[in-house]
């Protein structure tokens, strides 16, 4: 047999279709909602069928309130359910922020110990489809910055069909922000892909020459970039943070200190970003390591602009990397 | 400010007494620079500087005795002396506008605030921090180096283009600025030196027992091969060039203590701290009796010839008294010889902080049984005394065979 027959072409909105529907026909306390996840086949058509198949109690449409379903996939979470709650984007989470950070994030240290919310709230976030600033921000970041919740960003296929299990089966709330640009990504995914662990970063790319620390939506721009590198006689690693929170320190410092040069690419505005905390963990860690100052790869300090030209130009592109690392090797390659 | 403390030259070494000061208030000292003459009752040493900048203030003077870390001197680094000028300036008026109108002092104050000029931002040499560490590891002088990083910073890749660059001056010149012109004359009476160096040795290496599992582990090295390639060697340099074979020990111990690096480094509150650079500490016995041990600095990184260079300026230098402090604080491990004295084995005492000493015996013809023939062999016996808590037996023994392996193919030391 050879490789190719186990492996399967799919998307990446297939691998998470995918993903959700193994954790339903696995654990009968597993549930969808949010708005227009049943009829319409999610806003991003991820769970298109799956009404049909598992019907309206466990594929539920909500009104649009955000505040209120994400409070009621908290109160299933309480009571022995294992809630997947859909957010379109992450922009309109802004609405539920009372019932993530204040409860869901909180209420296992205010039960003093006694009350877990195994509740998993996946969203869109990010830009590039022309989206304008209400449907285009990377807001994880901010997410990021909460005790008590984990926030994932599956990257990559197999990230998408393995990380929600694992996800599921954390004791505790778990936050998952799948990139827009993403869910047309097609590739190849071994056909018994399954349930990944969400606490480790992932070097995606070895090199030697500087580490290019990204996630999400910016590792294709990344990888790109890296090999147009590569081509110049540059050898870039590239780390997948997949997880924000808790951050792998470890593997960003260990790489860090094979290249001693390292550039965090972000599609979060930079001031106050978690760019700024990986920047700040590098030169807590590995500062005698450096023999540059770690470099930002971020979108422009604006609302996402509507606006084609505008937009590519506010966001991080595979070119600035490629600049920006070229700019720092400089004349000693 | 910035304050010149006497330096600690050594695990045993509690106090030190100042036997000359080779600068004065107002001298510009840069770092490496040799300040001054120290007596550690075990030798005089010549004192470098860490600092740049303008010495202050002698606080300790020539002939007095005080304990490690006691301030000797204050020197004030570069941008506080250009700002000190100005600053006496400002002072003087200052009693005049405050005076009559205490109440009201801001606006007088803003005036003198504003035309006051800005004190110079102290230069500093832009540098990363990895280079930075390596130029401290290379001992390389960071005044030399031209920077091709952003803004003209030094990159790594700088400095070690800079040690590589020819010629390699002598060891420990790099950051001597200002040698003596001529070796410093004792201001006070000699100390009985043979009776407190006694009582210094006494201390290290009782600490050493109390304090250190040993583990011993011995090894017998076929030296043909070493001694017929230094033979040929020697042949083709002129004799002041000629080298001993104890430059090939150090070389072979310096580049197997790379390879296994539990070898090298300190044994310091509780953990082990390993050590990249390879500074092998030559016991050396003085005439007047007792020994000490000064550090060739990165042996690995040295060729035979530079090797023999610095050892026999060390010995030099040791028999005349005078070490640098640099060479007496940083061996991070010490290789032992008593071949010279005839005997075969030699199991050491490891001088803390270190955590292993390298024994070599005396190189006796002995016979040797190697593809099934006896045959008559220059044999030597080399022993590893290691500290347990950094290393294991399995580990100590790969670096004894390793340096067994590597004198083997002398040719390539």
């Amino acid at each position: 047999m050879s490789l190719d027959a186990q492996k399967v072409k799919i998307t990446y909105r297939e691998a998470m279709r995918q993903a959700i529907r193994d954790a339903l026909v696995r654990d009968q306390r597993v549930f969808l909602m949010g708005e227009d996840v049943g009829a319409y086949g999610g806003c991003y058509a991820v769970s298109k069928g799956l009404l049909e198949e598992f019907g309206p109690d466990r594929i539920r449409d909500t009104p649009l309130s955000e505040s209120a379903f994400v409070g009621a996939g908290i109160g299933a979470a309480m009571n022995g359910m294992r809630p997947i709650v859909e957010i379109m984007t992450v922009n309109f989470s802004l609405l539920a922020l009372d019932q993530i950070v204040n409860n869901a994030a909180t209420i296992l240290h205010m039960s003093g110990g006694q009350i877990n919310i195994p509740l998993v709230i996946r969203m869109t976030t990010g830009a590039g489809r022309q989206l304008a600033a209400q449907h285009s921000h990377s807001l994880e970041g901010w997410y990021a910055h909460i005790p008590g919740i984990k926030v994932l960003a599956p990257a990559t296929l197999e990230d998408a069909r393995g990380m929600l299990w694992t996800a599921l089966e954390d004791p505790d709330p778990v936050l998952i922000f799948e990139h827009g640009t993403l869910y047309n990504m097609e590739g190849e995914m071994a056909v018994d892909a399954g349930a990944v662990e969400i606490s480790k970063a992932a070097v995606q790319r070895a090199g030697t020459d500087v580490s290019l620390i990204t996630y999400g939506g910016t590792l294709g721009k990344t990888l790109q970039a890296a090999e147009q590198l590569a081509a110049s006689g540059v050898d870039a690693e590239v780390v997948d943070l997949r997880t924000l929170r808790p951050l792998d320190t470890e593997t960003i410092l260990d790489s860090v200190m094979r290249t001693h040069r390292a550039v965090v690419i972000d599609e979060g505005w930079r001031s106050g970003s978690i760019s700024a905390e990986i920047s700040a963990r590098i030169m807590e860690g590995a500062f005698y390591e450096l023999d540059l100052p770690v470099e930002r790869i971020c979108s422009a300090e604006v609302p996402i602009p509507y606006a084609k030209h505008l937009e590519d130009a506010a966001l991080p592109q595979a070119s600035t990397i490629v600049a920006t690392v070229t700019r720092m090797m400089g004349g000693h390659g | 400010m910035a304050d010149f403390l006497m330096p600690s030259l050594g695990a045993d070494m509690d106090a030190g007494t100042v036997l000359q000061w080779l600068v004065k208030p107002g001298d510009a000292v840069k770092r490496g620079d040799i300040v001054a003459v120290i007596d550690t009752e075990k030798t005089t040493i010549e004192v470098e500087i860490f600092q740049t900048g303008i010495i202050q203030k002698i606080v300790v003077p020539e002939g007095e005795k005080v304990p490690v870390g006691t301030l000797l001197a204050v020197l004030s680094t570069e941008g506080e002396a250009a700002a000190a000028a100005p600053e006496a300036k400002r002072a003087a008026p200052a009693p005049l506008v405050l005076a009559p109108a205490p109440p009201t002092p801001p606006a007088a104050a803003r005036v003198v605030a504003k035309t006051t000029p800005k004190p110079a931002a102290p230069h500093r040499v832009r540098i990363s921090p990895l280079a930075m560490r390596v130029a401290m590891e290379l001992k390389v002088d960071l005044a030399a180096i031209k920077g091709t990083g952003p803004e003209g910073a030094i990159t790594k890749t700088d400095v070690e283009r800079a040690a590589k660059a020819p010629p390699m001056p002598a060891p420990a010149a790099t950051f001597e600025g200002r040698a003596p012109a001529a070796p410093p004359k004792p201001a006070v009476a000699p100390l009985d030196r043979p009776a407190t160096m006694r009582k210094v040795i006494a201390a290290a290496m009782a600490r050493s027992k109390r304090e250190i599992p040993h583990y011993y582990l011995g090894t017998h090295i076929d030296m043909s091969k070493a001694m017929r390639w230094l033979q040929e060697e020697n042949l083709k340099r002129p004799v002041t060039e000629r080298l001993l074979y104890s430059v090939l020990l150090l070389k072979a111990v310096a580049l197997a203590a790379d390879e296994i690096p539990e070898i090298k480094g300190f044994w310091i509150d509780g953990a082990f701290r390993p050590s990249e650079a390879v500074h092998v500490g030559v016991a050396i016995s003085l005439r007047q009796g007792g020994l000490i041990a000064p550090a060739i600095h990165d042996v690995d990184k040295k060729s035979l010839s530079e090797i023999m260079v610095s050892l026999r300026d060390l010995v030099k230098r040791v028999r005349a008294g005078v070490l640098r402090s640099s060479e007496i604080a940083d061996a991070t491990i010490t290789v032992t010889s008593l071949g010279d004295q005839g005997v075969e084995t030699v199991f050491g005492v490891i001088y803390p902080p270190q955590v292993a000493l390298v024994g070599f015996g005396k190189i006796v013809e002995r016979p040797w049984a190697s593809g099934g023939m006896v045959g008559a062999r220059p044999v030597m016996m080399a022993s590893l005394s290691g500290d347990h808590r950094a290393s294991d037996g399995h580990r100590g023994a790969l670096f004894l065979t390793t340096v067994e392996r590597l004198l083997q193919e002398p040719e390539k030391l």
